[in-house]
């Protein structure tokens, strides 16, 4: 792919910070822990990544042997987080395992404050708590909706509208 | 007291003194209470609850492009805070997404900035054919570029209208949605849609340029710059037209970088960030073409800009008619790409081919990608979590509207309610996108 070319090789992908590191289809991905998280997202910023482009959840619930690095333990929940340094022209991406038992994760408004709509929309969608956001609420779903809708135990289709005042079933 | 109440045909109706029916009742209110961030220590606060009045702007307020809900904090005419409040058009489409085969996906991902929906198909597919591995046709990537810079002056062109309409120029309004229109003819030609397309499919395109099609890109391309020049007359020397939009919503480098907003808000500040140059995908490096960056940062630089990106556009279009190869307009390999409709009918093999790949779809490699494309609002990113089989198992859409809507409480703070509109317009939000 063309794409693949554009971004300069990187040397052996080895630890970063700390962290292990990889490829992903020609892509650099960081597996922070959790405790490492804000810390590497700071280091990175050090590093020329000034822009945090784009923060979002994935729920692993069927997808538990998914292929990791070695070192890495397999949650259920993951937080990935795209960095871009306009100056280098490179990314990024850090994938951060959150267990299902302690569904938080520390808020990177401090220094990306772009990352406070995203966080409230993987709130909002996966239940994911940012301790040290401003103001974690529903974005896009109505205040009042029961559940977070993007996990995959959460049903397509068939659900009864919870809307405020809607109708009573006749 | 006595003449505050007024007898109504409903009973006697108390009107409550207007300090009373400010700030914090209307806070308490459910919904609207305006959840921001406290100042930081040291900084003092402007007014209190009491001075201030809470306004709901939208979701049905006309120059909100749209279901945007903006609550501004106002002393008077001037605005203090402000939120964008969004998902009143919120159709989990992030969720459908999984639910679809990679041949479905563009169907779904297409409806989501619904004024540049071939950008949307393209970085699904783009990310798509990442985890596939497979390679394009040039001629298919060719196309690709053809009819994305096509979109992005269309798309330029209805901002410029709905823009206009906003700040008063109304008739700005119909020339822009009628140059618009030419464009769409043109797609209408080529997907058999004027929107919602569907066109760049996982593999390639639908379907290759019907005959003609270079006469009616020829055409458009000489229409528009006498029309660009026209619009220039109309807006970019006008004094009352200056006066909107100079200066209002300023956005520095530093708070795009920390906002994490791009495109066109992003280089009228002055950094030429643009992917088609820095990150080239396609065939954009072969291409000839400058980034149009702005000084000021402000609504002026933006308009600015995308009235030359159209320019710069018709300038990429003009290289891409001179480029364009002969060829497949679909990759040819038969794990993607379902066999030509002709085969069908004196195949078996061809009609269980197509029947299987458009029921189950192929098989995508496991793995995980983000790939990145420059749309007319910003970084349309595309993120793609695969498990092996034929439906993404997560499929997010990082959508330039919705981060760029973020900066509007910077934009707007300390403007007047006025600007606040030229300020929204600028940002231009497309609410498919920022709610999905």
């Amino acid at each position: 792919m063309d794409e693949a070319d554009a971004v300069p090789p990187e040397e052996e992908p080895a630890l970063i910070h700390g962290a292990v590191s990889g490829l992903s289809c020609g892509q650099l991905v960081v597996y922070p822990d959790r405790d490492l998280y804000v810390d590497m997202v700071g280091f990175l910023y050090d590093d020329g990544y000034r822009m945090c482009v784009d923060l979002t959840g994935v729920d692993y619930l069927f997808d538990l042997d998914r292929p990791l690095p070695a070192g890495v333990t397999p949650e259920r929940f993951e937080v990935v987080v795209n960095l871009l340094s306009t100056e280098t022209r490179q990314r990024i991406r850090l994938r951060v395992q959150s267990p299902e038992e302690d569904l938080t994760l520390p808020s990177i408004f401090l220094l990306h404050p772009g990352t406070e709509a995203m966080e409230r929309e993987t709130y909002d969608m996966f239940g994911i708590v940012f301790t040290g956001h401003p103001d974690l609420s529903r974005i896009l779903m109505p205040d009042d909706w029961e559940g977070h809708p993007l996990r995959k135990d959460f049903g397509v289709g068939r659900i009864p509208v919870q809307f405020k005042g809607a109708p009573p079933a006749r | 007291m006595s003449d505050l109440i007024s007898e109504t045909a409903e009973g006697a109706q108390e009107l409550q003194p207007k300090a009373r029916t400010g700030g914090a009742e209307y806070m308490r209110e459910l919904g609207s209470v305006l959840r921001i961030p406290n100042l930081p220590e040291g900084v003092e606060e402007v007014a209190t609850d009491d001075d201030t009045m809470i306004l709901n702007m939208g979701p049905q307020h006309p120059s909100t492009h749209g279901v945007l809900r903006v609550m501004l904090e106002l002393q008077g005419e001037t605005v203090l805070r402000s939120k964008p409040i969004i998902g009143y058009l919120h159709t989990g489409m992030e969720k459908t997404g999984e639910e679809l085969t990679y041949l479905q996906g563009p169907t779904n991902v297409t409806r989501m900035d619904y004024v540049s929906p071939l950008f949307n198909e393209l970085v699904f597919s783009l990310a798509t054919e990442k985890l596939l591995d497979v390679e394009i046709p040039p001629r298919a990537t060719w196309i690709r570029m053809l009819m994305c810079e096509l979109n992005r002056m269309s798309s330029q062109f209805l901002w410029l209208a709905t823009n206009g309409m906003d700040l008063g120029a109304v008739s700005m309004m119909i020339y822009g949605f009628r140059e618009r229109e030419s464009i769409l003819a043109f797609f209408e030609k080529v997907t058999g849609l004027r929107m919602n397309h569907n066109y760049i499919r996982p593999g390639g395109v639908a379907a290759d340029l019907p005959g003609g099609w270079r006469d009616d890109v020829l055409r458009l391309l000489e229409m528009f710059p006498e029309r660009l020049d026209e619009y220039d007359t109309l807006l970019t020397g006008q004094p009352i037209w200056q006066e909107r939009t100079q200066g209002v919503g300023i956005l520095t480098t530093e708070e795009c970088l920390a906002l994490g907003v791009t495109g066109p808000l992003l280089r009228s500040t002055g950094l030429p960030w643009d992917l088609r140059k820095d990150e080239p995908y396609l065939y954009y490096d072969q291409l000839d073409f400058d980034v149009i960056v702005g000084t000021y940062g402000d609504s002026f630089d933006r308009y600015a800009i995308r009235l030359n990106e159209i320019r710069e556009s018709m300038k990429m279009v003009r290289q891409i008619l001179d480029q364009m190869p002969a060829g497949d307009y679909k990759v040819q390999d038969k794990k993607v790409t379902p066999p030509p409709r002709h085969r069908i009918d004196e195949s078996m093999e061809a009609l269980i081919h197509h029947f299987k790949i458009f029921t189950e779809g192929f098989r995508v490699p496991e793995g995980e990608v983000y790939v990145a494309v420059e749309s007319p609002r910003g970084e349309l990113g595309c993120y793609i979590v695969s498990d092996g089989s034929a439906k993404p198992y997560r499929m997010h859409i990082r959508g330039p509207s919705f981060v760029n809507l973020q900066a509007l409480p910077h934009m707007v703070r300390g403007g007047l309610v006025a600007d606040a509109v030229a300020a929204i317009s600028s940002i231009d939000p497309i609410m498919g996108e920022v709610d999905r």
